[in-house]
């Protein structure tokens, strides 16, 4: 009973996702799947879990062709996917039971009409029993922490008929020992014939639970070993393949004297220990991939999130933000990841947008606003940034991904913070722009200005940081010099190897 | 590429578009000839000054709705507050014997205090608006009641000892309720708060919000500080509308405001589309509530009875925000 995925194409609008992919498991072990952000391994899985119908390939169990179109075709198969985000598939005020009976109660309702709650307690909590999870039946959803969550999807997949399980990045929001708990289920289900196939960024707990490693790298299959041939820094080697050669300006400045000094930061979740700082006119860079807490960090040192202890100083002094208007006040700026959500107002102009945080300077007398010089001040800043708009009036949210991120940036350009936080500002971003947007970046730090750029993209973090912090789950693990290191130290250092 | 684009859809006239900006105003002098032609005492200055001072309160209340709106709020309490308003404004004069600035004072005080809770629970303990407004209706609908003992207030009523009231309200206070001063306060109350809204940091600010309260709060915006000064705001203008429909009627009736709350309701919404601003705006707000008080006041005209007079005004709501969110669509 083996599965194999053969030359399995997909194509969204203008990127090839898959190409030409290829995946083969079979039951009774952990598959690991890896591969840098964007090259495919997710929507490989979603390929197999039938949440795409689009794709070109071969798919066959046993050596019978299948077609998968829908994930109810995967389900009959015996597939079953459990999602990082396991928030979507459950169904927070009802039961334990429920959640894991769900599919089978949509599936066999339809002969009867009343509910038999007696049989879906006692299958669910037999279900529970065998996973070796403790776990009332009867508890809601929403009282559940994350990873008990997980199990409870977990249970749901196996309450089918479930020969292939699929596990996108289920650890990243686990905690040490809730890692050890699932890993014990997963080391159960092998037992049971069934095959696991991991995703996940942190490479050494693959190695400590699967038996065989896929790696993949812009939508194509590079190799596939089995775990005890091959090691950590072998699998980063071929996660990274050629590195592509980006444009980074080269800057004249030196870092003057410390601006920004944080210790031992915490924020009680997903922040646990950072310790770094930035002097005038530098840029560091924050390397740390998805699920390592760069989000959080960033909101933290802008004062969004309260911290639960630590020490935070701007030139010397220690200071407490409660809010962003805060750190706005202690001339922090703040470009944050989720740019439609959060960097930019879609439905207001490009003027509103590019001053929205620096009102304060475009007023009259009793807080009017002065239109004529809020517009020339526009004006200046989309020549500036070159952002691509037929007007200023034009709303946001008719401009281009790029074009958004450089009103986002924009936006703290007009309002001259002293401290720039970014965080994956080159997200959805396409090339053109991201040149355009490193040149700004290090525009800030020649004209004397703190810059942490945090992001996943490493290559970018190398190439545009002076120094380096690696944040592993939730704490700086390292601190390098850009230029002594290179994007194979900065992964293997991301990704847990010490 | 984006050149090319606004040249290519310039010339075209894009028929939902116009319609959406304009078609607000168009139905009102669509109304307004209709109505003429059907009877022209339609067009008479009594008439008109009637309609005006028919929406006046639908207005004031409904600016305040407008305002709550613009932080991406809503507040349903609008109408229980006015009810308020009222009661405690007429017993002042009626009950206590008051001077009109305690009066006023008292029911002002009210009304903020209901607006300082409402701003409370919506944004420390972070109850939907629709939700809690909803809550603090009922609650102050029975305080307002609880307040005047179910009974309604008027000069030289029996009191329960069975001695008359023996306050009288004050000839200056009933000057609020009559034309022009109730025209005039509602127009002031539609041009300050347009200007606010438009041209002040603070409306800026507000709309912002509304747009995007976590990008308005990222950008460093005091988001909560707006959201309770938009609450009070509120509750500011709904207490106007119950002093100004106290001042008109002289008595405080059972949950008087309450009606009034649907209007207004409508009334902003309409006025979302007004001139294509897209969002809730003052003069928008003012166009709506003629748009409902000419609907009204030529029906009667045309003898359609007025119990049927609230299936017009809710097709008319639904009507607009059908093409609002279509717009959005």
């Amino acid at each position: 009973m083996t599965l194999t995925m053969t030359d399995i194409t997909i194509e969204f609008p203008g990127v090839k996702a898959l190409d030409r992919a290829c995946f083969n498991t079979r039951p009774g072990i952990a598959h690991a799947l890896i591969g840098a952000n964007g090259a495919g391994k997710s929507t490989l899985m979603k390929v197999l879990s039938g949440a795409y119908t689009h794709y070109t390939g071969r798919i066959t169990i046993n050596g019978n062709e299948v077609t998968i179109r829908s994930p109810k075709d995967a389900r009959n198969l015996g597939i079953q996917i459990v999602y990082q985000e396991v928030d979507t598939a459950l169904i927070p005020y009802l039961t334990v039971a429920e959640n894991i009976m769900l599919n089978e109660f949509v599936a066999n309702t339809d002969k009867k009409t009343l509910v038999d709650w007696k049989t879906i307690h006692t299958k669910a909590k037999d279900i529970l029993r065998d996973l070796n999870v403790q776990l009332s039946s009867r508890t809601l959803v929403s009282d559940l922490t994350l990873a008990e969550k997980q199990m409870v999807l977990i249970a749901r997949a196996v309450s089918t008929d479930c020969s292939y399980l699929i596990l996108d990045e289920p650890t990243a929001p686990l905690s040490f020992s809730e890692t050890e708990q699932l890993f014990r289920v997963v080391n159960d289900l092998k037992k049971k014939q069934v095959g696991v196939v991991f995703i996940s960024h942190r490479l050494p707990e693959l190695f400590d639970i699967c038996e065989q490693i896929t790696v993949m790298r812009n939508g194509e299959f590079v190799i596939q070993e089995a775990i005890p041939d091959t090691s950590i820094a072998r699998v980063v080697e071929q996660m990274l393949g050629e590195p592509l050669e980006e444009q980074f300006p080269s800057r004249t400045s030196t870092p003057k004297d410390v601006r920004l000094q944080v210790e031992h930061l915490a924020d009680g979740d997903k922040v646990k220990d950072v310790t770094l700082n930035v002097r005038a006119g530098e840029i560091i860079g924050i390397a740390g991939l998805v699920g390592a807490g760069k989000t959080e960090l960033c909101k933290l040192l802008f004062g969004a999130t309260s911290k639960k202890s630590g020490r935070v100083a701007i030139d010397g002094k220690e200071i407490t933000l409660k809010t962003p208007s805060d750190a706005v006040r202690r001339r922090i700026a703040f470009v944050p990841e989720e740019r439609r959500k959060e960097g930019v107002l879609v439905e207001e102009s490009v003027v509103t947008n590019l001053t929205a945080a620096s009102v304060n300077n475009f007023l009259k007398v009793f807080s009017f606003l002065d239109f004529k010089k809020e517009r020339s001040k526009a004006g200046e800043m989309i020549n500036a940034l070159g952002i691509k708009t037929p007007t200023a009036d034009t709303l946001v949210q008719n401009l281009s991904g790029g074009n958004q991120q450089k009103v986002a940036i924009g936006k703290w350009l007009v309002s001259d913070a002293d401290i720039y936080i970014f965080d994956e500002p080159t997200k959805g971003v396409d090339v053109g722009a991201k040149k355009d947007i490193f040149d700004l970046v290090s525009a800030l730090a020649e004209k004397g200005k703190s810059v942490i750029y945090a992001s996943c993209e490493l290559a970018e973090v190398k190439g545009i940081s002076d120094r380096i912090y690696v944040l592993y789950d939730g704490q700086i693990t390292k601190e390098l010099s850009a230029s002594s290191t290179n994007e194979e130290e900065l992964l293997y250092l991301s990704t847990g190897g010490k | 590429m984006a050149q090319t684009n606004t040249e290519t859809t310039k010339p075209q006239f894009d028929i939902f578009n116009f319609l959406y900006k304009y078609g607000t105003i168009i139905l009102i002098f669509v109304l307004i000839i209709v109505f003429a032609s059907a009877n022209p005492a339609f067009l008479q200055t009594n008439n008109i000054i009637s309609i005006l001072r028919s929406i006046s309160i639908v207005t004031i209340i409904a600016i305040g709705i407008t305002i709550s709106l613009s932080v991406g709020g809503f507040d349903l309490s609008v109408g229980s507050v006015a009810s308020l308003a009222n009661a405690i404004v007429i017993s002042m004069f009626v009950w206590y014997g008051q001077p009109t600035l305690i009066a006023l004072v008292a029911a002002f005080t009210a009304a903020l205090l209901v607006g300082l809770f409402n701003a409370f629970m919506i944004v420390k303990v972070k109850i939907p608006d629709l939700l809690l407004t909803l809550a603090v209706m009922f609650i102050i609908q029975g305080v307002a009641l609880t307040y005047t003992r179910g009974a309604t207030i008027s000069q030289n009523m029996i009191m329960s000892d069975g001695s008359y009231a023996t306050g009288q309200i004050s000839p200056i206070f009933a000057k609020l309720g009559q034309v022009p001063y109730i025209i005039i306060i509602m127009l002031v109350a539609v041009v300050v708060v347009h200007i606010f809204l438009t041209y002040t940091k603070h409306g800026r600010y507000m709309y912002v919000i509304g747009g995007n309260e976590e990008a308005a709060r990222l950008s460093g915006i005091p988001v909560n500080k707006y959201k309770v000064v938009a609450y009070l705001m509120s509750a500011f203008f709904a207490a106007l509308g119950g002093i100004v429909l106290a001042s008109r009627v002289m008595t405080a009736e059972i949950n008087a405001g309450g009606p009034y709350l649907m209007d207004a309701v409508a009334a902003a919404f309409i006025g979302f589309a007004v001139l294509g601003a897209g969002k809730p705006n003052a003069f928008g707000t003012f166009i709506g509530a003629v748009l409902i008080g000419i609907l009204a006041n030529g029906l009667v005209m045309m003898s359609v009875p007025y119990y049927a007079m609230d299936i017009v005004k809710g097709t008319v709501l639904a009507l607009a925000l059908a093409v609002t969110y279509y717009k959005l669509k």
